[in-house]
């Protein structure tokens, strides 16, 4: 490896120019870095006007996600030296699939709306008292949701999701990956409400199985297999109401 | 909020989705292939009931229907229609564990027997066609 690697960095800056370009820096090829590590040595030593959005640098916090050479990945568990080659520069751009607000930065509103929209919290019919204690869970109970509660909401399935540019009313994957999380989880009582959102055509529905969504998930979610039985339990959902209309759903 | 407040809206740069996206990563191009392949599943129900009807017709009309399938382009075309029909069935059945997630008694059934079941399923429902369709042959 050569002592510097070349970066070329997606710049947008709506007050300068309407259209991006591409601006290249050459960094430290240290051997211990992240890609992160190598933005933020820009920022601090090179163009301190370089946008993008981190926070923990551990795989937590989901913030960092961006287009690595056309991969969308976690720039803090990604290493320059994997990503670098002596030909080509380290490309770098915002994660594809969501507008792009400034160089790196892509805006997330619709994904955070869409979070709201399949309620991604435990709803409760009644709530007991403090008093009663805690809600207990067995192993079993929780070893049932534990895979979909992994998501960190970095929205890299979304990226890889080509769906969700073609159709941006698509729910997508994390959201769903999300509400299945709640519907399989003892304590909650929402799955129902759940289904009317995620049964509509811009549901379950418009996703085609592509199955990227669930190789790019940095902590193993799968999405994809999340919708493909979401959509198993909507038609088994269906039949029964066909055949047995008088239970309900 | 009063009424002469605005939001905030950031003036975005939207990214166009080229045309030809699913030719971006083998990943994207392989789904597209599979999906191509339902043309083929559309052919070969559409032939079945073809072939239905000119049985049920008359014995001229199925000699004549035979004599077509048989030709050497249409024994071309249908080989590469059975082909991309087992692409799409040997996909299709390799996805299902993941679609379905069964429990019994509490835990959870592996992978591998919902998908030996499926394929033993195809299997028993492939002998019944084969038996179907070969029976006073003999």
């Amino acid at each position: 490896m050569n002592d510097t690697v070349t970066l070329e960095v997606f710049r947008y800056r709506p007050e300068e120019a309407e259209e991006p370009t591409f601006e290249r820096f050459r960094v430290p090829a240290r051997r211990q870095w992240m890609i992160l590590d190598a933005l933020n040595h820009v920022k601090d030593d090179l163009d301190g006007s370089l946008s993008f959005r981190w926070a923990c640098r551990m795989g937590v916090c989901g913030s960092c996600g961006m287009t690595v050479n056309g991969k969308p990945v976690l720039t803090c568990a990604t290493y320059l030296s994997d990503a670098a080659s002596s030909r080509d520069p380290v490309r770098i751009e915002p994660l594809h699939g969501f507008p792009v607000v400034r160089d790196l930065i892509g805006d997330i509103r619709d994904f955070i709306a869409k979070l709201k929209r399949v309620k991604a919290w435990i709803v409760r019919d009644d709530e007991k008292p403090l008093s009663e204690g805690a809600y207990l869970q067995t192993p079993a109970e929780l070893a049932r949701y534990k895979q979909y509660s992994m998501c960190i909401n970095c929205m890299l399935c979304y990226a890889a999701c080509p769906i969700y540019p073609l159709e941006p009313e698509f729910i997508g994957p994390a959201a769903i990956a999300l509400a299945q999380r709640y519907n399989l989880d003892s304590r909650d009582a929402g799955a129902e409400q759940r289904m009317d959102v995620l049964s509509r055509d811009d549901g379950i529905w418009s996703c085609t199985f592509v199955g990227e969504c669930s190789v790019v998930c940095p902590k193993n979610v799968d999405p994809a297999g999340a919708i493909q039985r979401y959509k198993l339990q909507a038609t088994a959902d269906w039949f029964k109401s066909l055949l047995m209309p008088w239970r309900g759903r | 909020m009063s009424k002469s407040y605005r939001l905030y809206h950031p003036k975005w740069y939207r990214r166009r989705m080229p045309i030809f996206w699913w030719l971006r990563a083998w990943s994207y191009t392989r789904f597209i292939t599979r999906e191509l392949t339902s043309l083929a599943v559309g052919y070969g129900a559409v032939l079945l009931l073809v072939s239905i009807w000119a049985v049920t017709r008359s014995e001229e009309t199925y000699e004549h229907f035979s004599d077509l399938v048989l030709s050497t382009p249409a024994l071309v075309l249908h080989l590469l229609v059975l082909a991309a029909l087992l692409l799409h069935t040997l996909t299709w059945l390799n996805l299902a564990p993941r679609a379905m997630a069964l429990y019994v008694g509490g835990r959870r059934v592996p992978d591998a027997l919902v998908l030996a079941a499926h394929y033993l399923a195809w299997a028993a429902v492939s002998v019944g066609v084969v038996w179907l369709l070969t029976r006073g042959t003999a």
